[in-house]
């Protein structure tokens, strides 16, 4: 990743009081935009990326050569249509494209953070990204979009700053990271901190790295991404270009050649103490908790329209716990719409050709943006 | 437009918050907010229809009244609009003990079981009703709790449920069910719609 320095980015010199108390400022921001903002500057919406994401939601992201994360939606005609709308997307601080991260030098040593990196939190996130309002000059966003991760950083948004956006689309994500979720995450953290590679987070500079640690790590998260039925039905038992079991621990099946090739190709666009915080952010995320015990005290003054979006497969984040922040709104009286979109492609239905999804987003955003627009609410 | 949901809007005052209970496509919510400018909110048990009317950038929740209606506080919503959905409840007193919990004002069309063509059907054929309201056959019914308008009108009666105003669509004709008229209109009425208040 060594054409970071060309990628779009902004320096933010006011200080940023993070949860764990230390303070940074003169930190750069790494982001993307598609589209063009108008004249009114009211049909901005900022999407925020998941765990793995970056800035390149859409078009080619030039340091892998391969699509945008959310490529299915963000673009020109697609649900976040880029003939219409400003799409901005930030790559998180703790990520390894460009934004203050891990890998970030640390000006008094020359040296990468690794682990002396501050402990990150989504609400550092969401507050390092709310900059960019400023840096456009928008006073209000039209919305604010993400899934998983992406989808607790709206959350987190709307709570933050309840009257800078028209509209919230949290998908696929909950409001307090569950055990399970927490397991899954250590899983990842001990894969990688278990290889000798990692050399306490200072890989960088021993010219090392934990690129089997991480591979597991991703192998792990992958499974939970997808649903048992749609590995089944994508590889069942099937072998891997051979006819016969081979007695050994080479990939006979299809599943495991599939997986150690998803280990392979992450190692090599992500950085394993980037994989660390960021997991830790979500797991540390619990937006009930933040506020008392009431999820609804956290959404108390916004005037957002919310849509939220769960898939019937997704067992990360399933319905309940979107159904949640549903409740939590209604219990205030707060504008919410919510449906389960039936598909078999997991949590990561999000990022997928998944029509119905995509097809009712798109007609969301179309009619409430006209909506707002005539009746100026 | 439907004349029940033309009947249901003069119902409703401007700039009031609504609730759509069974809310299907939501034209109705749609009409209101176009003409009502009312904020209005919508609850939908099929995904299709869910789809359909956040397509149109309506606030609708999929959800099931006999479980979901519970999220609502007490009196959040100046009206609360269950139109020709209660005979599908399994338990339709708990439903509008709810709408009347959720809501200030509800209002409840039914389907009215009553209605000559229906008794005649019976009486006649001996078969279960089918008509334009009821086109299910009795083993495909979705319809488990069918009731005509006197049926309601004495189940609102027998629970202290104020009853604002009753009215008698048949075909396009719109009229007032009074005490007076109320076993004449009985035999009438394809649909009543009742407005009430606990």
């Amino acid at each position: 990743m060594s054409n970071l320095n060309k990628l779009n980015s902004v320096l933010i010199k006011k200080a940023l009081k993070l949860d764990c108390g230390k303070e940074i400022s003169n930190f750069p921001l790494a982001y993307e935009t598609y589209g063009n903002l108008n004249e009114n500057k009211d049909n901005a919406i900022l999407i925020f990326h998941a765990l793995t994401g970056d800035q390149y939601a859409s078009g080619i992201n030039p340091l892998t050569n391969k699509e945008g994360w959310w490529n299915y939606a963000v673009g020109p005609g697609k649900p976040f249509d880029t003939d219409k709308f400003f799409i901005i997307c930030a790559n998180v601080i703790g990520g390894c494209m460009g934004s203050y991260g891990p890998g970030s030098i640390d000006p008094l040593t020359n040296k990468p953070l690794g682990t002396n990196f501050p402990v990150i939190t989504i609400n550092d996130m969401v507050n390092a990204q709310y900059n960019l309002l400023d840096h456009f000059k928008i006073e209000k966003l039209f919305a604010v979009a993400g899934g998983s991760m992406g989808g607790m950083q709206v959350l987190q948004f709307v709570s933050n700053f309840p009257n800078k956006a028209k509209v919230a689309l949290p998908i696929a994500c909950t409001a307090s990271h569950s055990a399970q979720n927490i397991a899954f995450n250590e899983l990842g953290r001990q894969a990688i901190m278990s290889d000798s590679n990692w050399k306490e987070g200072l890989y960088n500079e021993k010219s090392t790295n934990p690129d089997k640690g991480l591979a597991v790590a991703r192998m792990a998260a992958h499974i939970t991404y997808l649903s048992k039925q749609g590995l089944q039905e994508k590889f069942g038992r099937n072998l891997q270009e051979r006819s016969d079991l081979k007695f050994g621990f080479d990939a006979d099946f299809q599943i495991e050649s599939y997986l150690r090739y998803q280990g392979s190709v992450f190692v090599d666009r992500f950085d394993a103490n980037s994989y660390l915080y960021i997991t830790r952010a979500m797991d540390y995320f619990d937006l009930t908790k933040q506020f008392g015990g009431n999820l609804s005290k956290a959404f108390k003054n916004t005037k957002t329209k919310f849509f939220i979006i769960s898939f019937t497969s997704d067992w990360l984040y399933p319905t309940s716990e979107n159904k949640d922040i549903v409740i939590a709104l209604n219990a205030i009286g707060a504008d919410v719409g919510f449906v389960e979109i039936k598909t078999d492609k997991g949590h990561d239905s999000f990022l997928l050709d998944v029509p119905d999804f995509l097809s009712t987003i798109k007609n969301y955003l179309n009619t409430t943006y006209s909506n707002i627009n005539e009746r100026r609410i | 437009m439907k004349e029940e949901f033309k009947v249901i809007s003069k119902f409703i005052e401007e700039k009031s918050r609504v609730l759509d209970v069974g809310c299907g496509d939501g034209i109705l919510m749609e009409f209101l907010s176009k003409n009502k400018v009312v904020d209005i909110r919508g609850l939908e048990i099929s995904k299709e229809k869910v789809k359909k009317c956040l397509s149109k950038g309506l606030s609708v929740i999929e959800g099931d009244a006999e479980n979901d209606l519970k999220q609502f506080p007490d009196l959040s919503f100046d009206y609360v609009i269950l139109s020709q959905t209660l005979q599908a409840f399994m338990n339709p007193e708990k439903v509008i003990e709810n709408l009347l919990r959720v809501g200030k004002k509800v209002i409840v069309t039914i389907p009215n079981f009553g209605h000559w063509k229906v008794r005649l059907d019976l009486l006649f054929k001996g078969e279960m009703p089918v008509t334009k309201n009821l086109p299910y056959q009795w083993y495909d019914t979705p319809n488990l709790h069918m009731c005509t308008i006197l049926d309601f009108y004495n189940f609102c009666n027998n629970r202290g449920i104020n009853i604002f105003k009753t009215i008698s669509l048949n075909g396009q004709s719109i009229s007032d069910i009074k005490r007076s008229n109320l076993k004449y209109k009985n035999l009438i009425s394809e649909l009543g719609i009742f407005l009430l208040e606990k």
